[in-house]
C-alpha cells in the first residue's frame, strides 16, 4: 500500500475528496498533513488539495505558499517526489516558485463551475501515463482564478519541453478560444515542471474519478501516479531539462 | 446597577420597537424600570424575528412528529433519521431584508447562519440549495439585486466548500422592493451525536469562540422585524459583514470539538447576538448564565454592553464545556486560529446576569427573554380584494393563435429560463457527492459510506398562494413531493421558510393563518413531518406587500442510490408517457401572466388522494427499473414540461414528436395550463404496455403521447370541439437556445 499525503491549508476544502479518491477507491493509505507540520517522512506522494487556503483574500495561494509545511514539500519535490496541485493546490505551486507562472481571474470575473473538455496533451507523465496521448476528457473546473499566465520564454520552453501537459479543448478536441473557459494563456488547464515530477492543475479529477457520480474520466491520473509510483510507469518520454 | 443610563423615555422604548403594553410586561418581569442594554436585549428577543410572537400560535398546528424524526422544532435545525446510524440535519432561513440593502453582504451572510445551524447541531453540512424572489430584470435594481445575491451566495457557500446544489428563481414585480433570499442547508451527524443548545450543569464553563465581536448588525434582528420605506438603505450599517473563511475555520474547530467528550451544549450566536445564544441556552436548561464581558474578543475598542449584547457580528458561537475541559476546548480553537475566551459560568438561579469590569450591566430572568416575549393572537379577515383575483372571465380570453411563438416566449421568460447563468457561478460539485446537479426536478447527493442518497428541492408558487393561500400551500407541499418522488425519493421531512407582509395587517395574517392550514392538511395527509424552520414578516416596502410566500424545503430519501432518477429525455426511440389528467387550469398560471398579463383565477385544484396515488406509483416504477426518465409538470404546463425533457439534460439534447387530444379543453389550457398530479415518463419501448397497464391498475389516468427523437419539438394538437388545434414544429436547438441564455443575455444586456 502507498502512503499518499493530503495537505490541509486553513481553507482547503477539497481536503476530504482527495482523501476519499486514495483512500477509498484506490485503497491506499492517506495521510492528512496540517500545514504546521515540518517534518514529511515516509510518504510517497503529495497532493495540494482545492479549496480556499487562507479565504484567497489575498492573491490566491500567496499566503498558504508560507505555511511551515511548504519548507518540506519543496524538500520532497527537490528529491523527486511526486507533488500534485489541484485548483487552489496549483495556484499555491505557483506562488511557492514549483511551477512557473502565475493565476489571473478568469476572464469573465465570475466563479465558474462546470463540465469542460479537456485534453491530455502529454500522456508520458506520472500523472498520465494511463491515458492516451490526445485523449480528450470530460472534467469540472470550479475557480474563479484559473487564468494562467506567463511570460512569452517561459511559455515557449515549457511549449518546447512537452510541460503543457493540459488543455482545455471542444469536445471533439479541438484546442479553440472557445474552448477556453477562463482565458488562460495557450488553453492551459495543466503544467508540469521539467522534470516531470511536479503537476498543477485547474479541473478536478477527483471529482470524476467514479462512476457513482455519472463520470470517471479522472480517476487515471491518480491511477497514473500510483502506476509510476509502484514502478510499473511504462516508458516515460519527458525531455530533460 | 451601572448608574449611567438614559432615561426611559416614549421615544427610546419606540425606538426599540417595543410597544408600551411590552415595556409594561419588562418593568413587570423585572420589577423596576429596564437600563438601557437590558432595553436592547429585550427588544432584540421580544423582535417578530425572534419570538415569533405573531406566528406562534399558529405554528403550533403544524405536523412535527413521525417515525424518523430525531429532532423537531425549536433547535437550530431539525433532524430526520436516514437508517445506518446517521440523520440528516436540515433547516431553510431567510435573509431577505440585508438582502435588499446590501445583496452581496446580506445574502452571503444568510448563507453563513443556515451553515451554522447546521454544524452547530453536529452536521457537516452536505449541500445548500437557495429559494429567491426577484422584480422583474428590466429594472436595474433588480438586475443589481439578481447578481448581488448571487455573487453573495457563491463567494460564501464556495469558499465553504459547501455544494449549492439546487434551488430555485422567480421573477416577478412585486419583489421589486422586497426580494427574498432563502437558503436551506442540510448536513449529516451520527444520530447518537447530536448536539444540543442547552446549559446544563451548573457550574459548567461558558466559551466564546470564533470571530471578534464587532459593531456591525446592532439591531439586524429588530431591522429585519420591520417595514421598508424610502430611507431602507440608511439602513445598511444593520446588515452584517461575512467572512466565510473564519466560518470554514468555525466549522472545523466546531466538529472538531465534538468529536470529543468536551462539551455540553453550543449555539452559534445568530440574530440578537450574544444575547440570544446566552439566553436561550440558558432557558432551555432551566438555567442562568454569568456573562462576563470583560474578556469578550472585540474589534475595537469603546464598545459599550449595549453594542456587546447586540452585536450581530457573524462566524462567533457559545459553547458550554465540561467544567475541567476548558483547556482542551482553547487548544482546538487555536489550533484553528480562532478567537477564544471562557466568559462565563452556568448558574442554577435561571437568571441571565451580564457583568462588564466588575459591574453588574444586566440582570434578567433568561426564560422572559427566551421564552415569555409577547404571544398575539392577531386578527385576520380575507382583503377586500380576493373576489377580484380569484374571478376570471375565460370566455373574455382569447385562446393562443401561434402556440410556436407562445411556448418559445415562456421558455425564455426568465422564471421558466434555465438558470444556468446562477448555478455555474456556485460550486455545485465539491465534497464529491452531487449525483444530480442543477437542473433536473430535485437535486441528489449520494451519502458516503452508505448505498443511500438524498433528493432535495425548495419549492412554493407564490401566485397560487395570492389567489388562494390554501391552496396555494397545499400545492408547493404537493409540488415538492412530486419533485422527489420523480427522482426516485421518498419524502421523509420538511422545513419551511414562511416570508409574509404585515402581521399587524388582517390581509397579511388571514393569508398566513389560511396557508398554515393549507400545508398542516397536506403534510398530514401525505405524512411528512415539519422539523424545522423560520417566518419572516413584515416583508413590505411603502405599505405594499409581498404575494404570501411560504417556501418549504423537502428531503426525499432514496434507499438505493442507483435508484435515482432524472427529468430529461435519454434515448431515442423511447416511448412518452403522461401520467395525470389535464383539465383547464388556467388560473394562476405562468402562462396568463406572460401572455394576458394577469396574475388572477383560481390555482389548480389538488386531489391529495390522487397525489398520493401518482407518488407511490411513481417510486414503484423507477424502483423496478421501468421508466427512462421522469418530470414534474409545473411552470408553463405540459408544453414547457416536455421541451424540458429535451433541452435540460447535461450534454444531450433530443428531439420529441407529440400528438394529443384536445377534446373539449381550450388549446391554452391544453398546452399551458397547470393542472396538478401530472408527471411526463420516458420508457423503453418494451415496457410501454407493462407501466400503462400498471398505472391504471393504481387508478392513475396514463396515455402514450409519443416518442423520442430526431432534431424537432413537434406538437400536433388535434381538432377539438373549441379549437382547431395546432402544429408546432421548432428545431430543438432553437428552443435550447432561447431558454439556456435567456437571463445571461438579459442580464448583460445583450
Amino acid at each position: 500500500m502507498l502512503k499518499i499525503g493530503v495537505v490541509i491549508f486553513p481553507g482547503s476544502n477539497c481536503d476530504h475528496d482527495c482523501q476519499h479518491i486514495f483512500k477509498n477507491v484506490l485503497g491506499q493509505y492517506v495521510e492528512m498533513i496540517w500545514h504546521k507540520e515540518t517534518l514529511l517522512a515516509g510518504l510517497d506522494a503529495i497532493v495540494l488539495p482545492g479549496g480556499f487556503s487562507y479565504g484567497d483574500y489575498l492573491r490566491t495561494g500567496a499566503i498558504a505558499r508560507f505555511s511551515p509545511v511548504m519548507g518540506a514539500v519543496k524538500g520532497f519535490a527537490k528529491k523527486g517526489g511526486l507533488v500534485l496541485g489541484i485548483c487552489n493546490g496549483f495556484q499555491i505551486l505557483l506562488e511557492a516558485g514549483l511551477l512557473p507562472g502565475a493565476m489571473l481571474r478568469n476572464k469573465s470575473l465570475h466563479f465558474i463551475c462546470k463540465d469542460v473538455s479537456m485534453k491530455v496533451e502529454n500522456a508520458a507523465t506520472s500523472f498520465t501515463s494511463a491515458y492516451e496521448s490526445g485523449q480528450v476528457l470530460k472534467i469540472p473546473i470550479a475557480h474563479a482564478d484559473g487564468n494562467y499566465y506567463t511570460d512569452p520564454v517561459t511559455l515557449a520552453s515549457m511549449q518546447a519541453n512537452a510541460q503543457i501537459v493540459l488543455r482545455y479543448c471542444t469536445p471533439e478536441g479541438k484546442v479553440t478560444p472557445d474552448a477556453n473557459p477562463n482565458g488562460s494563456l495557450d488553453n492551459i488547464a495543466g503544467i508540469i515542471n521539467a522534470e516531470g515530477n511536479v503537476l498543477g492543475m485547474m479541473p478536478h479529477p477527483e471529482r470524476c474519478a467514479e462512476a457513482v457520480l455519472g463520470n470517471d474520466d479522472g480517476k487515471q491520473i491518480f491511477l497514473s501516479m500510483l502506476e509510476s509510483l509502484k514502478g510499473n510507469k511504462k516508458q516515460l518520454k519527458m525531455i530533460p531539462a | 446597577m451601572r448608574p449611567i443610563s438614559p432615561l426611559m423615555t416614549k421615544d427610546l422604548i419606540a425606538q426599540h420597537n417595543l410597544t408600551d403594553d411590552e415595556y409594561k410586561k419588562i418593568v413587570e418581569i423585572l420589577g423596576r424600570e429596564p437600563n438601557i442594554t437590558e432595553l436592547g436585549m429585550f427588544s432584540v428577543m421580544w423582535s417578530e424575528h425572534c419570538s415569533y410572537k405573531s406566528s406562534r400560535v399558529h405554528l403550533k398546528k403544524l405536523p412535527t412528529t413521525g417515525p424518523r424524526v430525531v429532532q423537531g422544532p425549536g433547535e437550530n435545525a431539525g433532524a430526520v433519521d436516514i437508517g445506518d446510524g446517521l440523520c440528516a440535519v436540515f433547516k431553510m432561513e431567510s435573509h431577505n431584508h440585508p438582502s435588499f440593502i446590501e445583496p452581496y453582504q446580506g445574502a452571503a451572510t444568510g448563507v453563513g447562519g443556515i451553515l451554522r445551524d447546521i454544524f452547530t447541531m453536529g452536521a457537516r453540512p452536505i449541500a445548500l440549495l437557495d429559494a429567491l424572489r426577484f422584480g422583474g430584470l428590466d429594472h436595474a435594481k433588480n438586475r443589481h439585486l439578481v447578481k448581488g445575491v448571487v455573487s453573495g451566495i457563491a463567494g460564501y457557500g464556495n469558499c465553504m466548500g459547501v455544494p449549492t446544489v439546487g434551488g430555485e428563481i422567480v421573477f416577478n414585480d412585486i419583489y421589486s422592493q422586497n426580494p427574498l433570499v432563502n437558503v436551506f442547508c442540510l448536513g449529516i451527524a451520527h444520530k447518537d451525536k447530536i448536539f444540543l443548545g442547552t446549559a446544563a450543569g451548573v457550574g459548567n464553563p461558558v466559551i466564546y469562540f470564533g470571530s471578534k465581536t464587532g459593531r456591525d448588525g446592532i439591531h439586524g434582528a429588530t431591522m429585519a422585524s420591520d417595514s421598508f420605506d424610502d430611507q431602507s438603505e440608511q439602513k445598511r450599517p444593520t446588515v452584517q459583514v461575512g467572512d466565510p473563511f473564519t466560518e470554514k475555520l468555525l466549522l472545523e474547530a466546531c466538529l472538531e470539538l465534538m468529536a470529543g467528550d468536551l462539551l455540553v451544549g453550543i449555539q452559534d450566536m445568530g440574530a440578537a447576538g450574544l444575547t440570544s445564544s446566552s439566553c436561550e441556552m440558558a432557558s432551555r436548561a432551566g438555567n442562568g448564565i454569568d456573562l462576563d464581558l470583560t474578556d469578550v474578543p472585540r474589534r475595537e475598542p469603546g464598545m459599550t454592553p449595549y453594542e456587546l449584547m447586540l452585536s450581530e457580528s457573524q462566524e462567533r458561537m457559545l459553547m458550554v464545556a465540561q467544567a475541567g475541559k476548558e483547556e482542551e476546548c482553547i487548544r482546538i480553537c487555536k489550533k484553528w486560529d480562532l478567537d477564544v475566551a471562557v466568559v462565563g459560568r452556568v448558574t442554577g438561579d435561571g437568571i441571565l446576569r451580564v457583568k462588564d469590569q466588575g459591574q453588574v450591566v444586566a440582570e434578567i430572568p433568561a426564560k422572559s427573554l427566551a421564552d415569555d416575549g409577547p404571544r398575539y393572537e392577531r386578527p385576520y379577515s380575507p382583503p377586500g380584494y380576493q373576489d377580484m383575483l380569484t374571478n376570471l372571465n375565460y370566455d373574455a380570453l382569447p385562446d393562443v393563435k401561434d402556440a410556436s411563438a407562445a411556448l418559445l416566449s415562456l421558455l425564455e421568460s426568465p422564471t421558466i429560463a434555465s438558470k444556468r447563468w446562477v448555478y455555474e457561478q456556485y460550486d455545485h460539485m465539491v465534497r464529491t457527492n452531487t449525483m444530480v446537479r442543477p437542473g433536473s426536478d430535485a437535486a441528489v447527493v449520494r451519502i458516503k459510506g452508505t448505498n443511500k442518497a438524498l433528493a432535495m428541492t425548495v419549492d412554493c408558487n407564490s401566485r397560487y398562494c395570492l389567489l388562494h393561500p390554501y391552496e396555494g400551500a397545499r400545492l408547493a407541499v404537493a409540488e415538492a413531493a412530486r419533485n422527489l418522488v420523480c427522482s426516485g425519493a421518498e419524502p421523509i421531512g420538511l422545513t419551511d421558510c414562511l416570508n409574509f407582509g404585515n402581521p399587524e395587517r388582517p390581509e397579511v395574517m388571514w393569508q398566513f393563518v389560511l396557508a398554515i392550514e393549507g400545508m398542516k392538511d397536506a403534510c398530514e395527509y401525505f405524512k411528512i413531518p415539519i422539523v424545522s424552520g423560520n417566518v419572516s414578516f413584515y416583508n413590505e416596502t411603502n405599505g405594499l406587500s409581498i404575494y404570501p410566500t411560504p417556501m418549504l424545503g423537502m428531503v426525499g430519501l432514496i434507499e438505493s442510490a442507483d435508484k435515482t432518477m432524472t427529468q430529461w429525455f435519454k434515448q431515442n426511440g423511447d416511448v412518452i408517457l403522461l401520467l395525470g389528467k389535464t383539465k383547464e387550469d388556467l388560473g394562476g398560471s405562468e402562462y396568463l401572466k406572460v401572455h394576458h398579463h394577469r396574475e388572477q383565477g383560481s390555482p389548480p385544484l389538488l386531489s391529495v388522494e390522487a397525489e398520493k396515488m401518482l407518488h407511490d406509483f411513481m417510486l414503484k416504477v423507477i424502483h423496478d427499473g421501468s421508466v427512462q426518465s421522469a418530470h414534474d409538470c409545473s411552470d408553463g404546463g405540459l408544453s414547457i414540461a416536455l421541451a424540458e425533457c429535451c433541452i435540460s439534460a447535461p450534454d444531450t439534447r433530443r428531439g420529441a414528436v407529440i400528438k394529443l387530444g384536445l377534446d373539449t379543453l381550450r388549446l391554452d389550457a391544453l398546452l399551458f395550463g397547470e393542472s396538478q398530479s401530472r408527471v411526463i415518463l420516458s420508457v423503453k419501448p418494451g415496457m410501454v404496455d407493462r407501466v400503462l397497464n400498471s398505472a391504471w391498475d393504481s387508478g392513475i389516468p396514463a396515455t402514450k403521447i409519443g416518442a423520442v427523437g430526431g432534431d424537432r419539438f413537434v406538437i400536433d394538437v388535434e381538432e377539438g370541439q373549441w379549437s382547431e388545434g395546432c402544429h408546432i414544429d421548432l428545431p430543438v436547438d432553437q428552443l435550447y437556445d432561447r431558454w439556456a441564455f435567456s437571463i445571461e443575455r438579459t442580464l448583460n444586456g445583450t
